[in-house]
């Protein structure tokens, strides 16, 4: 459904990577490895749409993302490196926000039971600036609970900062979302266990030594 | 569409709320140099008369351009603009959001403020009227064509004084048609032409700030 062909991404001088091409269907998960500044976020960031590559392109559903990107947007989840938690505003109103945005409904029951699922349901009322760094990851990652029908979850780093409880709370919402035909993209420095009935693997690491031989 | 754009007319309004200080901040920045002008010049009334229009427009265009800091790089520091880009609608309908709440927050107490400080440059009722009308088609104006350059500038440093530099000339047909307007008021010459014509600006900016500032700011991410 996803489908990359030779992507190549350079960033000022440096080229990180180039004849990437992979496909992505149902129910499976991409894990993106790599060194730190092998381009992970990068790969990601084209993925979403954010950036352009400077070859290549991506297809969704066989046609290139640029064409229809709200079409696409609407089918995507991206949570990346940055929180994207206003301080100022309490953990409900920042899901709101972000659910209005994606296009869902946003009565207050539906954000605290995605909360809950992460835990953070007592902290609903409190301004964001407050929490600690990993009571915010839960928050952000509370928008994955409210997005079960989006199909495509594209994760940067999405372990970090997390405790044990929510590690396994988090595996097991991308076991169902896999498990109910979804996909994931995540990158991770972190062990973890995702059942997934396909996995695939792009290494960067692989990518830039062929660069560096060529 | 109108969903989205209300709540992120609702979230930056509710943002500026909880952080008043920041608001209070250019409008205090107005009346202050405003009223250091009398005191500066003199009580003379003909010569306050004379100047107090372009005196007024030009402390408001510097307030409102104190403000465009903050339209979009708090945004794009925590990564909510990331999640606005990535948004089911078109950016375009977000930014115009957020330049509407810009102009609420930042725009329109200048407005409602002007009149009162007119009446430390003697202005007559008619002039602090027409002063009235030409900032409220006015500031509007300001927000939309800063947003094109607070945009332009995202993630630049020194970007304060880049804005300056890429906004002003656009502001100068705006504080010349506007302080022209109180200007020919009172000189009895009538202030409809300047009006129109700031209007009809208002309507060009309307129309194209909005696409130009979205497509800064997809430059801007990448």
């Amino acid at each position: 459904m996803l489908e990359a062909r030779e992507l190549e991404c350079t960033r000022g001088e440096r080229r990180l990577f180039s004849g990437l091409s992979f496909r992505l269907g149902a129910g499976q998960l991409l894990r993106v490895a790599g060194a730190n500044g092998s381009g992970k976020t990068s790969l990601l960031r084209i993925m979403c749409g954010l950036l352009l590559p400077s070859a290549g392109e991506l297809r969704w559903r066989g046609r290139p993302i640029r064409a229809e990107r709200e079409e696409y947007s609407r089918n995507l989840v991206f949570i990346g490196h940055l929180n994207a938690l206003k301080d100022d505003l309490t953990a409900l109103e920042n899901l709101q926000v972000a659910a209005a945005l994606g296009g869902m409904p946003t009565d207050a029951g539906r954000m605290r039971a995605a909360l809950d699922r992460f835990g953070v349901a007592h902290c609903a009322e409190l301004p964001t600036k407050i929490l600690s760094q990993g009571q915010r990851r839960r928050v952000t990652l509370a928008r994955l609970a409210l997005s079960p029908a989006v199909p495509l979850w594209i994760l940067d780093e999405p372990f970090s900062a997390l405790d044990v409880g929510a590690v396994v709370e988090l595996e097991r919402l991308l076991a169902a979302h896999l498990a109910s035909a979804g996909m994931v993209v995540l990158t991770t420095h972190q062990e973890v266990q995702v059942v997934a009935q396909a996995e695939q693997r792009i290494d960067l690491d692989v990518h830039t030594a062929v660069l560096l031989a060529a | 569409m109108i969903r989205a754009l209300g709540w992120v007319l609702r979230r930056d309004l509710l943002l500026a709320f909880r952080r008043r200080g920041d608001v209070v901040n250019a409008l205090v920045f107005f009346v202050i140099v405003v009223s250091l002008f009398p005191l500066g010049v003199g009580p003379e009334a003909s010569q306050l008369r004379n100047m107090a229009p372009g005196v007024l427009w030009v402390a408001a265009l510097l307030a409102c351009m104190l403000s465009l800091a903050r339209l979009f790089a708090p945004d794009h520091q925590d990564g909510t603009l990331e999640q606005m880009l990535l948004a089911g609608e078109p950016l375009v309908v977000l930014v115009m959001g957020k330049v509407i709440a810009h102009w609420l927050v930042s725009g329109l107490p200048l407005v409602l403020m002007a009149p009162l400080l007119g009446l430390q440059f003697d202005l007559p009722a008619d002039a602090l009227a027409v002063l009235c009308v030409s900032l409220l088609i006015g500031t509007p104006l300001l927000s939309l064509i800063g947003a094109v350059g607070a945009a332009l500038t995202l993630g630049v440093r020194g970007s304060g004084v880049l804005v300056a530099l890429l906004v002003l000339p656009l502001y100068v047909p705006v504080l010349i048609f506007g302080a022209g307007s109180v200007g020919a008021t009172a000189a009895g010459t009538g202030a409809e032409a300047h009006l129109l014509l700031l209007g009809g600006f208002l309507a060009l900016a309307l129309v194209l700030a909005p696409w130009a500032s979205a497509a800064a700011l997809r430059i801007a991410m990448e």
